[in-house]
């Protein structure tokens, strides 16, 4: 798997999260409608955005820290992908809808997106990719002090964490506006799709590629 | 769980008046004296059905002396809200309590026709999980479905105040208290919200000793009926203001907030001044320094009436009350009607202006005084009640019966249970379609109504209809 491919991943994991209306984009157009202010539509997005950039970073850096220790490197690759494994069934089995979310105030967007995001494991579903990325990287880095591959994967977390947000908010917001200016608050309903078990499945697979591609040597 | 949301859950109250309109109504069917078990009647609301405007089908509970009273869904149009992001609830089950047991029916209405109970949920439950008796409202929201509870523990109910409980809108399992902070809430009766601005508002009756034998006369007339709501941090289960109206304004029951949610108004509709005997509204709002305001806004006057016309509660006064009893909101937030159980009739107020209402319709029907016939010529027992307003505004339904033990202090001498429909003109206006008349089974009166697919006191919509 080359970096490119990894990177790609990265990004449309981004579009992905962005699609679902579990990741906010509702809320994008619901904030533009009560404050009958357009403005309010980006405003949210960026709240949104941030939210889910630190739960991004939150699950991202101490991984990022962890696969320094190279001798260890395959067995936290294999571990970090059964954990995102073990979440993935875990929502499978469990359907319901975590509660505490519900005791969040709407005004607080971005504590919302960054809990949603850390419920439903969408900084998990990056792990795989970014392990790999980081593999890669220190690879081609040769034999370099531990503390230089450190700073190096936490470099790559932040831009990985930072492009899979640009890359959600993109979509999410493009949603958000089509909905807003042109389509209405009917198709809000009409494009909200139960993505609860592709979801789950999504993380079982991405972990089931961290541990293929850990074993594997890629 | 659906894979898409369901057809039956609009974003704004104005999508939900472009849906297709009702086909069924579900329509409490209680036993007064508890000798027959309490039900719901399915009513066939589509109009080129053959069987238009008759009971379809009943399910009928196997337990006696429930009182049922109030009742709503386990999912409705807050399933869309944008921070639940899991809008895959069904409009499936009816949450039906009994006021009098405190047990709790889950009634599961998918195929209408085949209306059958799902869950029975024991009274000792509720006891238990709450420390409260007797639930009353629904409502389905962020956390749950939403019970309001008209009394505390204890064997009479007063033990520790009444409240709002919590239960699961999947299992149907109770999961506890609502109230962190109830501050000066005491009593309780009708409770709703508006979503996305985060706010609750409640209301208050009286404690079941003042109303499970009957109306204290003693209590009524020395203030002690509720006369006050509550707003709440919604999210924070935190009262954080009460607007006492005056003591005189006597059981501030039914809570009615806009439906479009960008708006930060409602009406509360009172059943007696016991200063005048008026029926009165208030409109609450939320002022520009952000505390809640009051005005009264409606006054409904009594009408001087013999003695001899007058049951022995009222006798001495000399008059009847309007006795505003139930309000409803239509959907574009327009039109509110009253119903005065005393008086007979059902007024339609143009609330265009929340502060200054205009009386744009009225319908007589019964009455203590007047008895008004229905234009199909049949007697209509009581006065109108329970209001329930179509999704699209256009057809107004009501009941006839208050609380088994009321009916009977203030009309003694009538009995039955009746469902009848108004039809709303283009500019206001209301008139009872003669066609429209059901009679319910003998021995059973009827309360309160829910429409297929919502109506204007379930849903809560979390977009602006703009």
């Amino acid at each position: 798997m080359s970096v490119t491919a990894l990177w790609w991943a990265v990004i449309f994991s981004g579009f992905y999260h962005g699609l679902n209306p579990g990741m906010g984009w509702p809320l994008a157009v619901s904030a533009a409608l009560m404050d009958r202010k357009t403005s309010a539509l980006p405003k949210a997005l960026g709240a949104l955005a941030f939210g889910h950039f630190l739960a991004m970073t939150a699950i991202l850096l101490p991984f990022s820290l962890m696969i320094t220790l190279v001798e260890w490197e395959v067995e936290i690759r294999i571990a970090a992908g059964c954990i995102v494994i073990a979440l993935g069934v875990y929502l499978l089995i469990n359907r319901r809808h975590p509660r505490f979310l519900a005791r969040v105030k709407p005004s607080r967007l971005a504590l919302w997106s960054f809990l949603a995001a850390m419920a439903h494991g969408a900084g998990l579903m990056l792990v795989p990719i970014f392990l790999g990325i980081c593999l890669i990287d220190d690879l081609e880095a040769g034999h370099q002090a531990a503390g230089e591959l450190m700073t190096g994967n936490v470099g790559t977390a932040f831009l990985v964490s930072l492009a899979h947000t640009a890359s959600m908010t993109l979509v999410g917001g493009i949603v958000a506006t089509v909905i807003y200016f042109w389509l209405g608050l009917k198709f809000l309903s009409k494009t909200w799709f139960n993505l609860d078990v592709v979801w789950a499945l999504s993380l079982v697979a991405v972990g089931a590629f961290g541990i293929w591609s850990a074993l594997a040597g890629h | 769980m659906n894979v898409r949301p369901d057809p039956t859950f609009h974003p704004s109250p104005k999508l939900a008046m472009e849906a297709a309109p009702e086909n069924y109504g579900f329509t409490i069917m209680l036993s007064p004296d508890g000798s027959q078990s309490d039900g719901i009647a399915v009513v066939d609301l589509n109009p080129k059905s053959s069987t238009y405007g008759e009971i379809v089908h009943q399910v009928i509970v196997p337990y006696k002396g429930d009182e049922f009273h109030h009742f709503g869904w386990n999912a409705c149009s807050s399933a869309l809200s944008p921070l639940a992001g899991h809008a895959f609830l069904e409009r499936r089950y009816l949450i039906v309590p009994g006021i009098r047991s405190s047990r709790i029916y889950i009634i599961d209405v998918k195929d209408p026709l085949k209306a059958e109970i799902h869950k029975i949920i024991e009274p000792e439950e509720v006891f238990e999980k709450t420390g409260y008796s007797r639930p009353h409202t629904i409502h389905c929201g962020p956390e749950g479905i939403y019970v309001s509870t008209l009394g505390g523990g204890g064997e009479d109910g007063t033990d520790g105040p009444p409240g709002i409980f919590i239960m699961d809108c999947e299992t149907f399992e109770i999961l506890g208290k609502y109230e962190m902070d109830r501050g000066a809430q005491d009593k309780h009766y009708d409770f709703w919200w508006n979503l996305p601005q985060d706010y609750m508002v409640s209301s208050e009756w009286g404690l079941p000793p003042q109303y499970e034998n009957g109306i204290v006369p003693e209590d009524l007339l020395s203030n002690k009926y509720g006369h006050s709501i509550h707003f709440w941090d919604l999210r924070k289960r935190k009262n954080i203001q009460t607007i006492d109206f005056g003591e005189n304004y006597q059981m501030a029951l039914e809570i009615r907030p806009a439906h479009d949610p960008s708006k930060s108004y409602g009406f509360c509709g009172v059943v007696v001044d016991t200063t005048n005997l008026q029926g009165a509204i208030f409109t609450w709002w939320r002022g520009d320094d952000g505390t809640w305001q009051s005005k009264k806004t409606i006054t409904i006057d009594p009408v001087p009436a013999d003695a001899d016309d007058l049951p022995e509660l009222l006798k001495g006064f000399g008059a009847c009350p309007p006795l505003v009893t139930d309000i409803d909101l239509s959907l574009d937030d327009k039109y509110l009607y009253v119903a005065c159980w005393g008086l007979g009739e059902m007024h339609q107020y143009d609330v265009s202006d929340p502060m200054n209402p205009v009386l744009a319709g009225k319908v007589e029907l019964g009455g203590i005084v007047k008895d008004t016939k229905h234009p199909n010529g049949k007697d209509f027992a009581y006065g109108p009640q329970m209001v329930e307003v179509s999704r699209d505004g256009k057809r107004v339904y009501w009941t006839n019966s208050l609380y088994s033990t009321w009916d009977d202090q203030f009309y003694p001498d009538d009995e039955g249970g009746q469902m009848v429909m108004a039809t709303v003109g283009e500019n206001g206006g209301l008139t009872l379609d003669e066609n429209f008349y059901v009679d319910f089974p003998k021995g059973y009166r009827a309360h309160q109504i829910r429409l297929e697919g919502g109506d204007c006191s379930t849903d809560s919509f979390c977009y602006p209809s703009a």
